[in-house]
C-alpha cells in the first residue's frame, strides 16, 4: 500500500495543461513519425503531407501548450528559486531537445513535400522525408523517458 | 522504482496511447488522411492504450490507501472510459466503412460513373457520421483528464 501525494487546487490548471499539451505532443509526433514511416520506401506524397500537417499544426502548438504549462506549474511548485532536481534536471533538455528536433522535422517534410509532389519527383526529397521520421520517432520516444521522469520523479 | 511508480508510469503510458489514438483518429476528422494502415495502427493504439488505462487504473485505485474504486470520480473516470471506448468504435467504423467506399470508387470510377457517384456520396456520409462520434470521443477522453487531475471530491 502506498500514500498518494495531494496537491493545492491551484495547480491543477497549470498542470491540466502541462500533462494534456504533453500527451497530445506525443500522439502528433507519434502521428507524424508514423506518416513518415510508412511512406519510407515510396516517398507517397499523401503520407508526407500527412506528416507535415501533424508536425506543424498539431505537435507545434502542443509543444507550446506543453511548455508554458511546465513553467507555470514549476513557478507554482518551486515558488522564487530555480530548483535542482533530477527529475526536472531530465526534463528540461529533453523537452528543449525536443522542441529542436520538432522544428527540424517540420523543415525537413516541408522542402520534401515541395520535392514529392512534382510530377518527376522520382527520389527527390526521399531521404528529407525518412530524415524527418526518423527525428519525429527520436522526440516522441525522448518524451516518453521524460513522462517516465515527471511520474516517477528519481532522485 | 516502487511499485507506485511503476503503477503510475504505466498508467500514464497507457493514457500517452490513448490520447495519440484521439490524435490520429482527428486527422481522419480533418480529412487529412483516408489511410486504411494508419487507421489500423490507430486502433492496436487504442487496445493497448484503452486496456492499459482502465487496468492499471483500477490497479492503482485497489494499491493506493487515499482512494477506494466506489469513489466518484473513479465511478466518473470507467464511465468516460466507456463512452471513449463505444463512441471510439463507431468512429472506426464509419472511418473503416469510407475507407472501403473510397476505395471502390478508385475501382469503378472509370467503368461507371454513376456507381461511383453514388459510392462516394455514401463515403462522405459515412465519414461524417464517424467525424461525429470522434468529436465525441475526444470531449470524453477531455473530461478524462480534467477528471484525473482535479480528482473532485477526493
Amino acid at each position: 500500500m502506498a500514500l498518494a501525494t495531494i496537491r493545492p487546487d491551484a495547480w491543477n490548471f497549470p498542470l491540466l495543461l502541462h500533462v494534456g499539451g504533453a500527451m497530445l505532443l506525443v500522439g502528433s509526433l507519434a502521428l507524424g513519425a508514423m506518416a513518415m514511416l510508412l511512406s519510407w520506401r515510396n516517398g507517397e506524397a499523401a503520407l508526407v503531407r500527412l506528416g507535415y500537417r501533424a508536425l506543424l499544426f498539431l505537435a507545434l502548438p502542443s509543444y507550446i501548450v506543453m511548455r508554458v504549462g511546465a513553467e507555470w506549474i514549476i513557478s507554482k511548485e518551486y515558488p522564487g528559486n530555480s530548483p535542482d532536481v533530477t527529475w526536472l534536471n531530465l526534463g528540461y533538455p529533453i523537452a528543449d531537445g525536443g522542441g529542436f528536433l520538432l522544428l527540424v522535422a517540420i523543415i525537413l517534410t516541408a522542402i520534401a513535400i515541395r520535392r514529392r509532389t512534382r510530377a518527376d519527383a522520382g527520389t527527390s526529397g526521399l531521404a528529407l522525408g525518412r530524415g524527418a521520421g526518423a527525428l519525429a520517432s527520436i522526440a516522441t520516444v525522448a518524451y516518453l523517458v521524460a513522462s517516465w521522469a515527471m511520474a516517477t520523479k528519481p532522485t | 522504482m516502487s511499485e507506485y511508480d511503476w503503477l503510475l508510469f504505466l498508467h500514464l503510458l497507457a493514457a500517452f496511447a490513448a490520447v495519440a489514438t484521439v490524435v490520429i483518429f482527428s486527422a481522419f476528422a480533418f480529412g487529412w488522411t483516408r489511410d486504411r494502415r494508419v487507421l489500423t495502427l490507430a486502433s492496436v493504439l487504442w487496445a493497448i492504450g484503452g486496456l492499459g488505462t482502465i487496468g492499471f487504473g483500477i490497479w492503482l485505485a485497489i494499491y493506493l490507501d487515499a482512494y477506494k474504486i466506489t469513489d466518484g470520480w473513479i465511478i466518473a473516470a470507467i464511465v468516460l472510459w466507456a463512452v471513449a471506448t463505444e463512441t471510439g468504435r463507431r468512429a472506426e467504423a464509419g472511418y473503416r466503412t469510407a475507407a472501403t467506399a473510397a476505395g471502390t470508387d478508385a475501382t469503378v470510377a472509370a467503368g461507371d460513373s454513376a456507381v461511383a457517384t453514388a459510392s462516394g456520396d455514401a463515403s462522405a456520409a459515412t465519414a461524417s457520421g464517424a467525424e461525429l462520434w470522434q468529436w465525441l470521443r475526444s470531449l470524453a477522453i477531455l473530461a478524462l483528464l480534467v477528471v484525473m487531475i482535479y480528482k473532485p471530491g477526493a
